[in-house]
């Protein structure tokens, strides 16, 4: 499509790549064939604790590595990369061998032929609330503090008119982004190259040189497609480290891939949440003590907290505050980043309890909602850069159609269906992370960008077009944005919600340079903009409207509709950005209703690893989801006035949801997912 | 053990001696250079590797390519008609959105058209719910079933 030149930024633009994508064109990691390149299958352990006794040996294979006579790597601050180091074993699922071959059936079939003896040792794998081995940790994911206790909220809840105190849990979730992690892993000479499926080419050459005890210039990463990641891909996972040890093995080009059952256990997954929260309220709603507690596993690997109960430090006003998280380790696999981490399962519960507190006083949810607004964050007290929850939450009722909402739960029978509607707020921090472009001016009217982003589907190439088109005066067609590679300038990664604003503010900076100093190349480093931010409270929020239709026979649940309402400062691209603001309002969808990693106790892993038995949203599930945004100027937050839009979609849906379902049936389920037998 | 094979992809016949553990998609992918069919759980359970054998849609991870001797087989590289840039769905998944990474798209596209021939076979309308019931073996974690569907609708109807 053709967008005047000054307005590249605002415009649906379609994806740059898209013709690439739908033919088939657009090359993700594994399909590379460089000269010579073989295959590797990863072996994974069959116990939960314990030891690697021996390793058998194969014919008809190139080479057999594992802790035995793997080349020897560096220990980094993420254990998980210290692949084939030694013959502990810390969670069932672990890789303990790779078998490498000239084809990808004899790599296969030789990792399921190879004879791995152990010395098991015995397991604790489930999450508890009596668990013995709670601690409170240092800090929590995000740098924020473990715990936050401000006033006497047990006083203040004692004398509370109203107190809700409910207990939530969450399961353990798996991003399964469709693309595996997969790599191909090549050494030139003393050099590594590697293309990988990773958020960040940057970040995992500079791993990757420590992990092998090289210069930071003597690794590559190539990724300029990847196949979604959701969180799993944005440090690098072990499947690269094997290719590459591999590939030094062998001497010859090497592929990997995890199969998607050993995506379960090597990849990472959202922790299970068991939560408490309490909200102590006048009669009127107004909240004068707020709790939140939350407990969730690590491995024993490493200690990975999730940062549950901040949304409960952001969201509303009250005197009284206390804010908590506790960790326990079990022999599981290592926990990662999904989509939202924290605040995702946080928000499920603080916005069930918000709801439980408009049935206990009688005040509609958004009028609830609204009675609690803080005019500043409510406990460092910073201005907020802009805040519109409210106006999200009016603009929701008013096209979701809640005025004429009666409140009464189980009081529309359609048929022989139940009919209900929730709301809940969404909210994710807004973060940035320095990084440096490079513009060059090709002298025939076209121009190059480049940075070391990552485009994992959210519409990055797009996004950093409009915004270098418009720093240029040029129209998007003119520019060309090079990303997914290490050898580009130093950016962050694509997490975080932060993508685009981070690497949009280089890439803006340097075109602008470009076109106000003129010659061929401007290059620009956002690392002092950073230094210079003023201190404000930067948050995007958002409303999340949900109705379903309860089956009153069986219990089944869909979800007619789904609305979302976000104000998320300035949109680059709405097409794009719609789409990935209904893409995370699906996952929630997946999260209230089916998707579940079931612990197994007898053997210790997630039981139902595959995609047949971990069940996530499919077409026939989502009928009705649309997301709209409000205006939303906010001078405080970096020169596209954008806030990220990846990850807030989650975080009110599955709690809108969950209240829709009560709203229907009567039924208050705190434990996710809802199931049939929940509601019979 | 090795068996001689041959099919005709995309138009193109091509002979191969094969690994009778070989896989279609394993044979596309890795001895062809046809990565466009992707390969996401390797089980039948994603509609990644959605191709069409013989007109009809199929999960070429589950089919051994020695069986296949003779077949017909189109992926998504050859949707597109002669001296077309783009098949019309291709077009209209661009137009409204229908992907983000990108990685099931090949997939869907294939999956889409074989479903347009099975409506016209059986005469049915493919109104947005019998669209979504029979595009449901296609997964998209990104979600973008709620893109998806009006894109095959607008080819559809």
């Amino acid at each position: 499509m053709s967008v005047a030149a000054d307005r590249a930024v605002g415009a649906p633009l379609d994806r740059v790549e898209g013709r690439d994508k739908v033919r088939g064109e657009a090359r993700y990691a594994y399909e590379h064939r460089p000269e010579g390149v073989v295959y590797a299958a990863a072996v994974t352990a069959r116990i939960a604790t314990g030891a690697v006794t021996a390793v058998g040996a194969l014919d008809g294979v190139l080479a057999v590595l594992s802790h035995a006579n793997a080349p020897a790597l560096q220990e980094v601050s993420d254990p998980e990369l210290f692949v084939l180091q030694s013959d502990r074993v810390r969670y069932r699922g672990q890789v303990v061998a790779v078998v490498v071959a000239d084809t990808l059936e004899a790599a296969r079939a030789g990792a399921e032929r190879l004879e791995v003896t152990y010395a098991a040792g015995s397991h604790d794998v489930v999450l508890r609330e009596d668990h013995p081995g709670f601690y409170k940790p240092e800090g929590v994911n995000g740098g924020y503090e473990t715990d936050s206790v401000i006033g006497d909220p047990d006083r203040a809840f004692a004398g509370a008119a109203v107190v809700v105190d409910e207990r939530y849990a969450t399961p353990a979730l798996h991003n399964n982004a469709m693309e595996p992690h997969a790599s191909l892993a090549e050494w030139e000479g003393d050099r590594l190259v590697v293309h990988d499926s990773t958020q960040g080419s940057w970040s995992e050459h500079n791993t990757l040189a420590e992990v092998f005890g090289l210069e930071p210039e003597q690794v590559r990463v190539i990724s300029p497609h990847v196949g979604g990641g959701f969180g799993s891909k944005g440090t690098p996972r072990p499947q690269v480290v094997l290719a590459a040890l591999a590939a030094l093995a062998v001497g010859r080009p090497v592929k990997l891939a995890f199969t998607r059952q050993q995506m379960f256990a090597c990849t990472g997954y959202r922790t299970p949440t068991l939560q408490r929260v309490r909200l102590g309220a006048d009669a009127d709603g107004r909240i004068t003590a707020i709790s939140h507690e939350a407990l969730s596993q690590s491995s024993r690997q490493k200690e990975f907290t999730e940062q549950t109960a901040t949304v409960a430090r952001v969201m509303y006003a009250g005197k009284h505050r206390r804010s908590t998280h506790r960790l326990t380790r079990l022999d599981v696999p290592s926990p990662s980043w999904m989509r939202a981490p924290g605040e995702c399962p946080g928000m499920f519960a603080l916005e069930s309890a918000m709801d439980e507190l408009a049935v206990a006083t009688g005040v509609d949810p958004i009028e609830l909602r609204a009675r609690n607004e803080p005019p500043r964050h409510p406990e460092s007290h910073k201005a907020w850069s802009s805040r519109n929850l409210v106006a999200c939450l009016r603009e929701g009722a008013e096209r979701f159609g809640w005025a004429d909402r009666d409140p009464a739960p189980r009081a529309r029978l359609q048929g022989r269906v139940l009919l209900g509607t929730g709301v809940a707020a969404a909210m994710y921090p807004v973060y940035r992370a320095p990084g440096w472009a490079i513009a060059r001016d090709a002298g025939d009217g076209t121009f190059t960008v480049s940075i070391a982003a990552a485009d994992i589907g959210t519409g990055a190439r797009t996004a950093l077009t409009q915004i270098a088109a418009d720093a240029l005066g040029v129209a998007p067609g003119s520019v060309h944005v090079e990303i997914g590679d290490s050898d580009l300038p130093r950016a962050g990664v694509a997490g975080g919600s932060m993508g685009t604003a981070s690497w949009g503010s280089a890439v803006h900076g340097a075109c602008r340079r470009l076109r106000e100093e003129g010659g061929p190349e401007a290059s620009y480093d956002t690392r002092a903009d950073i230094a210079a931010l003023q201190e404000y409270a930067r948050h995007a929020f958002g409303a999340t409207f949900a109705e379903v239709a309860v089956d009153a026979d069986t219990g089944e649940v869909r979800a007619r509709r789904l609305l979302g309402v976000f104000a998320a400062g300035r949109i680059i691209n709405p097409k794009t950005a719609r789409s990935q603001l209904i893409g995370g309002m699906t996952m929630g969808l997946g999260m209230a209703l089916m998707e579940e990693s079931v612990m197994d106790r007898e053997f210790g892993d997630y039981v139902n690893h595959d995609l047949a038995q971990y069940h996530v949203p499919v077409c026939a599930d989502v009928a009705d989801v649309e997301a709209v945004w409000v205006d939303e100027e906010d001078p405080h937050l970096n020169p596209m006035g954008s806030k990220g839009i990846g990850e807030i979609g989650i975080t009110g849906a599955a709690a809108a949801i969950a209240n829709a379902v009560h709203h229907a049936t009567g039924v208050r389920v705190r434990s996710l997912p809802i199931q049939i037998q929940d509601l019979l | 053990m090795d068996a001689d094979v041959t099919l005709r992809i995309n138009g193109t016949e091509r002979s191969l001696a094969l690994d009778t553990r070989t896989t279609v998609l394993d044979l596309l992918r890795e001895h062809l250079d046809l990565t466009g069919a992707k390969k996401a759980c390797d089980h039948g359970q994603c509609g990644a590797c959605t191709v069409l054998l013989d007109g009809r849609r199929a999960n070429s991870c589950l089919v051994l390519a020695v069986a296949c001797d003779g077949a017909e087989i189109v992926t998504v590289e050859g949707l597109a008609g002669a001296g077309e840039d783009l098949h019309p769905l291709q077009a209209a998944f661009v137009e409204h959105d229908a992907f983000q990474c990108g990685y099931c798209t090949p997939g869907q596209l294939c999956s889409a058209v074989g479903m347009l021939g099975e409506a016209r076979a059986e005469g049915v309308t493919l109104d947005d719910d019998e669209i979504r019931e029979r595009m449901s073996g296609n997964l998209c974690r990104c979600g973008a079933y709620a893109n998806i569907v009006p894109a095959i609708a607008a080819v559809a109807r």
